[in-house]
C-alpha cells in the first residue's frame, strides 16, 4: 500500500508518513558512525573513519568534521555529495550574519537555517530530501556551548550526548546508560572523550586497534581571546586515548 | 536609543525602519536580543548599502546599554556609513561648541549624574554662544533599566 505513496515527497501517505523522508533517513543508516557528547569545558565530536579502499587518497583536512565557522563546527553522516551543498549553505549563513551584524551567528539560528533549507525540499519542487544527518557543535555567548543533531526532516533537537550513522540506536543505548551516570552537571573533556571512543567501539563492527580508523575532534573556548580552538586529534593523540579506554575497560572487567 | 539629524523624511523612514527590524529580529529569534554592537553595525550596514542607490541623509549618535555583560557603548554614525565607538559624541552644529567641553570634562568612570551635568554645561553653552539654539532640548538616558526621559524641557509654544 506504501508504494503509492512514497515516490512524491510532497505526498503524505494514508497513516500520515513521508515516506521519502524516511526513507533519506535510512539511507544514512549505512553511513559512519558520528558521536557527539556535550562537555563542561567544550565538545567532543568523534567519527568513524570508513577506508572503503586501500588505494584511496587519505582525506586532506576530514571526510566527517568540517568547519562552519569560528564558533560552528558540524559532523556530517550521509551522502558526502548532499552534505557539501548543505555545509556550503551553512558557511555563507554565518558569513552573511557576520556581515550584518560584525558579530558571530547564535548557534541555534544557524542550524535552524539549515534545516529551514532541507525543509523545503520535503514541501515543494518535486525534488528529493537530502540524505544527511548532522550533527553541529558550536559555541555563543548567550549560551555557551551546544550540540544539535538534523536529520533530512529538517528536524532538530539539542542534545547532551547523541549519536548518528550505522548502529547509531546501540550507541545512543550505550550513552543513556553511560554519560554522566553519577555526576551533577557534565563531564570534562577528557571523560567526554573517552565516552566517545568507547560508544564508536561498540558502533563499529570491529573495535578498532588503531587511531587511523577515529577522528576525534574537539572544541574549546580560549578564555584569553574569546575565540574557539578546533582541533583534531592526532594519530598519537588519538592512540592514548584508546588506549586509555582500553585499560578502563579491562580492569573493570567489560567484555 | 538614537539620537538623529537629518531632513525628518529620512529621519523617521529609517528609524522606523531600523525599529522594526530590530524587533522582527526579537520576535524570529525567541526573545534573543541583539548587542548594542550587532544594531549598529546594522544601521551602519544599511547606511552603507543604501548609499550608492539611494542614501539615507541621516546623522546619528547611537547609544545602547547590554545587561548581559553590564555594558554601555556608544556610537558615531554619519550619512555615509562611517561609523566609530566613542565616548561622547556630537552631531550637527553643535559639535562646534560641545566638542571642546566633552574634550575637557569626560573622564573614564563617570556616574550618570555627573554625565548628565557636563550635557547641561553644553546645553548652557549653545544657548549662550549658538547664534540659532533652539530653547528646547530632550534629555534621555539608557542603562540597565531601559530607556528614560530625564527632562523633556518646556514647550516654546507654552511659554
Amino acid at each position: 500500500m506504501a508504494r503509492r505513496y512514497d515516490s512524491s515527497t510532497t505526498t503524505f501517505s494514508p497513516e500520515g508518513r513521508l515516506h521519502q523522508v524516511e526513507y533519506a533517513i535510512e539511507a544514512i543508516n549505512n553511513a559512519g558512525t558520528c558521536v557527539g557528547i556535550l562537555a563542561s569545558d567544550g565538545i567532543i565530536m568523534a567519527s568513524e573513519r570508513r577506508v572503503n579502499s586501500p588505494l584511496l587518497a587519505p582525506a586532506k583536512v576530514s571526510e566527517k568534521t568540517y568547519k562552519i565557522s569560528g564558533h560552528v563546527t558540524t559532523c556530517v553522516a550521509g551522502l558526502t555529495a548532499d552534505a557539501n551543498i548543505l555545509i556550503e549553505e551553512a558557511r555563507l549563513s554565518a558569513g552573511r550574519y557576520f556581515h550584518k551584524y560584525q558579530c558571530p551567528m547564535p548557534v541555534e539560528q544557524l542550524v535552524e537555517h539549515v534545516c529551514n533549507y532541507k525543509q523545503a525540499y520535503t514541501q515543494y519542487g518535486g525534488l528529493r530530501p537530502f540524505g544527511v544527518a548532522f550533527l553541529f557543535g558550536g559555541w555563543d555567548s548567550e549560551y555557551g556551548f551546544q550540540l544539535y543533531q538534523s536529520d533530512p526532516s529538517g528536524n532538530y533537537s539539542g542534545w547532551k550526548a547523541t549519536c548518528i550513522g550505522a548502529n547509531n540506536q546501540a550507541g545512543k543505548s550505550l550513552l543513556k546508560n553511560e554519560y554522566n551516570k553519577d555526576e551533577e552537571g557534565l563531564p570534562n573533556l577528557e571523560t567526554a572523550l573517552k565516552l566517545a571512543v568507547k560508544v564508536l567501539n561498540k558502533t563499529m563492527d570491529a573495535a578498532a586497534t588503531s587511531g587511523d580508523k577515529f577522528e576525534l575532534y574537539s572544541m574549546k573556548l580560549d578564555k584569553a581571546t574569546g575565540l574557539c580552538v578546533h582541533h583534531i586529534l592526532t594519530k598519537e593523540e588519538a592512540q592514548k586515548v584508546l588506549d586509555a579506554v582500553a585499560a578502563e575497560s579491562a580492569s573493570a572487567g567489560d567484555e | 536609543m538614537m539620537g538623529m539629524s537629518g531632513p525628518n523624511s529620512d529621519l523617521v523612514n529609517f528609524s522606523d525602519f531600523i525599529r522594526a527590524n530590530v524587533k522582527l529580529y526579537e520576535l524570529m529569534n525567541n526573545g534573543a536580543t541583539l548587542t548594542t554592537d550587532a544594531q549598529a553595525n546594522f544601521v551602519r550596514g544599511t547606511l552603507a548599502t543604501a548609499l550608492r542607490k539611494g542614501p539615507y541623509q541621516v546623522n546619528l549618535l547611537l547609544g545602547g546599554f547590554d545587561v548581559a555583560d553590564k555594558k554601555a557603548g556608544l556610537y558615531y554614525m554619519d550619512y555615509m556609513a562611517s561609523m566609530h565607538p566613542v565616548n561622547f559624541g556630537v552631531q550637527g552644529y553643535a559639535s562646534n561648541f560641545c566638542l571642546s567641553i566633552f574634550d575637557r570634562d569626560w573622564k573614564e568612570g563617570l556616574t550618570q549624574e555627573e554625565g548628565v551635568k557636563i550635557v547641561e554645561k553644553c546645553i548652557n553653552e549653545l544657548q549662550t554662544r549658538f547664534l540659532v539654539a533652539q530653547p528646547n532640548f530632550i534629555i534621555k538616558v539608557v542603562d540597565e533599566k531601559g530607556v528614560r526621559t530625564l527632562s523633556f524641557g518646556e514647550d516654546p509654544a507654552d511659554v
